[in-house]
């Protein structure tokens, strides 16, 4: 199912939530809504599940107008952000109820629903826990029965808003793994919201990083990674050195530091440079050493330029030593924006 | 000090009185009355007491008390749920007065309360002279006692279900509404079955005050003997007819009907401790 958001508009009293946003979804695709609180991300999955209704602009279902149609004539499968699995009922009944809901002919047989709730327990590795209430499960396991609930009704898409947001840390990267795993059997068009970059960059095909109720950025995780389109993104996807400083002919300077800014109009602008992209040189930008702290494959750095400006430079633990005193730096890449 | 104690407690003197003037007032302000009621009651013996319940027209009182309260508990059930749910779960225009109406009857007096129904339904009210043309009887006779009940305990239900409501949010609700269900199904199957201990409590408050309502009631009532009395009605007229046993009978008949609602209450907050979140 190809989605389509076209100049969507909503206003929540006088604070404007989504402004003029555009997006094209491609179907089997598993894209993810990035950016902080308050950017639109969760207003944005909710018109397009038809729990809220844009004041102006069009969703499109595969070219149907379903802007105005509700979220049960669209077949979402949505995921809420705590869950909301119905208390009362048992693991198997919360997954049936989509199904049970219906009504005349469309109503499958009662072990057909049977056949379907084992079958979804099963695709999210949770089978004989069907008699169980949610009270009695796991953070991680209410949420593989909020996904598999979602999925019950065959659903045209999948949303999911903030799907790890209320795990700790472990079970959140091994359900991450799992909701990929689970999208690429089913194949179904997948939309999940996060302010967590990790998230969004390791599971999705594509990200699209809102902010301010206007979509940024939209490509691979690599490409925003890489290429960022504007200085908000530099600075919200990935690790990065933030930089105040002015461009003036072709170049950024900020203190000591002198970066390259090919087509940039001069005046003020800020600059940025990922940690891993301080390399150490015989030739560069001087910096004071403070702290090394080696984790894991890399060494994190503390230093201090010049003019006292903090950075944080990453570089392999094979040359964590060569980090004392006073070291030169060059810079691999940069990336530079007008204010 | 003599003895440890955890840091941030009093030290025990001052625990001791604050403890003790609680437990003196208490004992002065509801044991002693209690005990006064049942001592009362069977000063002159427990047949005294029993043949006072069992009075042609005491049992008549208990029968117009269990019979207002029938009909007023299940009436304020089914409304204070639909009021807690258009509240909790819904955003509309004039909201907050519905909010404020709702707890009219807890500002309003009660004896105003059954003021106006005089004023509407009496025979120099607004509807008297077509009520008396049709023959139908509201003040001074049972549906005004009714009536008057229900204006009365109509708070309790919808006041214990709204924070409730609002607390458990409309996620549950969304849920039901993105997978098919309709309105009502999502009603019936997913928010009643959350707030049902809640629904339950506050049907008993709702039944305690009931029985026990005395002003609105009297001033509708009529104090007909063996009609229009209820219990506390005719505590009331045995009591001014210096009848000191019969009218303490059937008041501690009256406590022994609260007590049992508290207890009931207790025992609910037991076995649910949910419930205790729900705002009483």
């Amino acid at each position: 199912m190809t989605i389509s958001i076209r100049s969507v508009q909503k206003q929540f009293g006088r604070y404007p939530a989504l402004n003029n946003v555009d997006l094209e979804i491609a179907d089997g695709e598993l894209l993810a809504l990035l950016g902080p609180s308050g950017s639109g991300k969760t207003t944005l999955l909710r018109a397009i599940a038809g729990l809220e209704f844009p004041d102006a602009g069009q969703v499109l279902f595969h070219d149907k107008d379903v802007t105005y149609a509700s979220a049960a004539a669209r077949r979402v499968g949505f995921v809420f952000q705590q869950y909301a699995l119905f208390k009362h009922m048992t693991v198997a009944k919360n997954i049936a109820f989509g199904l049970d809901v219906r009504k005349g002919k469309d109503k499958p047989p009662k072990a057909e629903i049977a056949r379907r709730v084992d079958e979804l327990l099963k695709l999210v590795e949770l089978d004989g826990l069907g008699g169980r209430y949610p009270s009695q499960l796991s953070g991680g396991q209410r949420q593989r029965v909020a996904l598999s609930r979602a999925l019950a009704v065959q659903p045209s898409v999948l949303l999911l808003d903030e799907p790890f947001g209320a795990l700790d840390a472990t079970v959140r990267k091994s359900l991450r793994k799992e909701l990929r795993r689970v999208h690429d059997a089913t194949g179904v068009t997948t939309i999940f919201v996060t302010h967590d970059q990790e998230e969004a960059l390791e599971l999705a095909d594509r990200v699209a990083i809102l902010n301010k109720g206007q979509i940024e950025q939209i490509g691979s995780p690599r490409e925003v990674h890489d290429n960022p389109a504007s200085a908000f993104v530099c600075g919200f996807v990935g690790e990065s050195n933030r930089f105040e400083g002015r461009i003036e002919g072709d170049r950024f300077v900020s203190g000591p530091l002198v970066l390259p800014a090919p087509n940039l109009a001069d005046g003020a602008g800020v600059g940025f440079v990922r940690p891993h992209d301080f390399v150490l040189a015989d030739q560069g930008v001087e910096a004071r050493v403070e702290r090394v702290n080696a984790q894991g494959a890399l060494a994190r750095v503390d230093a201090v330029l010049a003019d006292g400006t903090r950075i944080e430079v990453a570089a392999s633990r094979a040359d964590a030593d060569r980090f004392t005193g006073s070291v030169k730096l060059e810079i691999a890449k940069s990336h530079v924006y007008g204010a | 000090m003599a003895r440890a104690r955890h840091p941030t407690e009093d030290p025990t003197w001052v625990k001791a009185l604050v403890i003790g003037v609680v437990m003196v007032f208490l004992a002065l302000v509801l044991i002693l009355p209690l005990v006064a009621v049942f001592a009362e009651a069977l000063r002159k013996g427990v047949h005294a007491a029993i043949d006072a319940v069992l009075h042609e027209d005491a049992l008549a009182a208990v029968k117009l008390t269990l019979l207002t309260a029938a009909i007023a508990v299940p009436f304020n059930a089914i409304f204070g749920l639909c009021a807690s749910w258009a509240v909790a779960k819904h955003d509309f225009p004039g909201k907050s007065f519905l909010i404020t109406l709702i707890d009219l009857p807890f500002s309003v007096s009660p004896v105003v309360a059954g003021l106006i129904y005089v004023l509407v339904f009496g025979m120099q009210g607004w509807l008297g002279e077509w009520l008396l043309d049709n023959d139908l009887k509201v003040i001074f006779a049972v549906p005004g006692i009714v009536l008057a009940t229900v204006f009365v305990t109509f708070p309790f239900v919808a006041r214990e279900l709204i924070p409730l409501m609002q607390e458990q949010g409309t996620s549950e609700e969304e849920a039901a509404i993105s997978m098919g269900a309709s309105g009502l199904y999502t009603f019936w199957r997913v928010t009643t079955p959350n707030v049902r201990w809640g629904l339950l409590y506050g049907v008993l408050l709702c039944n305690a005050r009931a029985m026990g309502e005395f002003g609105a009631v009297s001033v509708v009532s009529g104090h007909i003997r063996g009609l229009t009395n209820t219990m506390p009605l005719h505590v009331e007229i045995l009591y001014n007819e210096y009848d000191f046993v019969g009218a303490f009978a059937v008041a501690a008949l009256l406590c022994l009907l609260a007590i049992v609602t508290l207890v009931l209450k207790t025992a609910l907050e037991v076995a649910q401790p949910a419930v205790r979140r729900g705002g009483h």
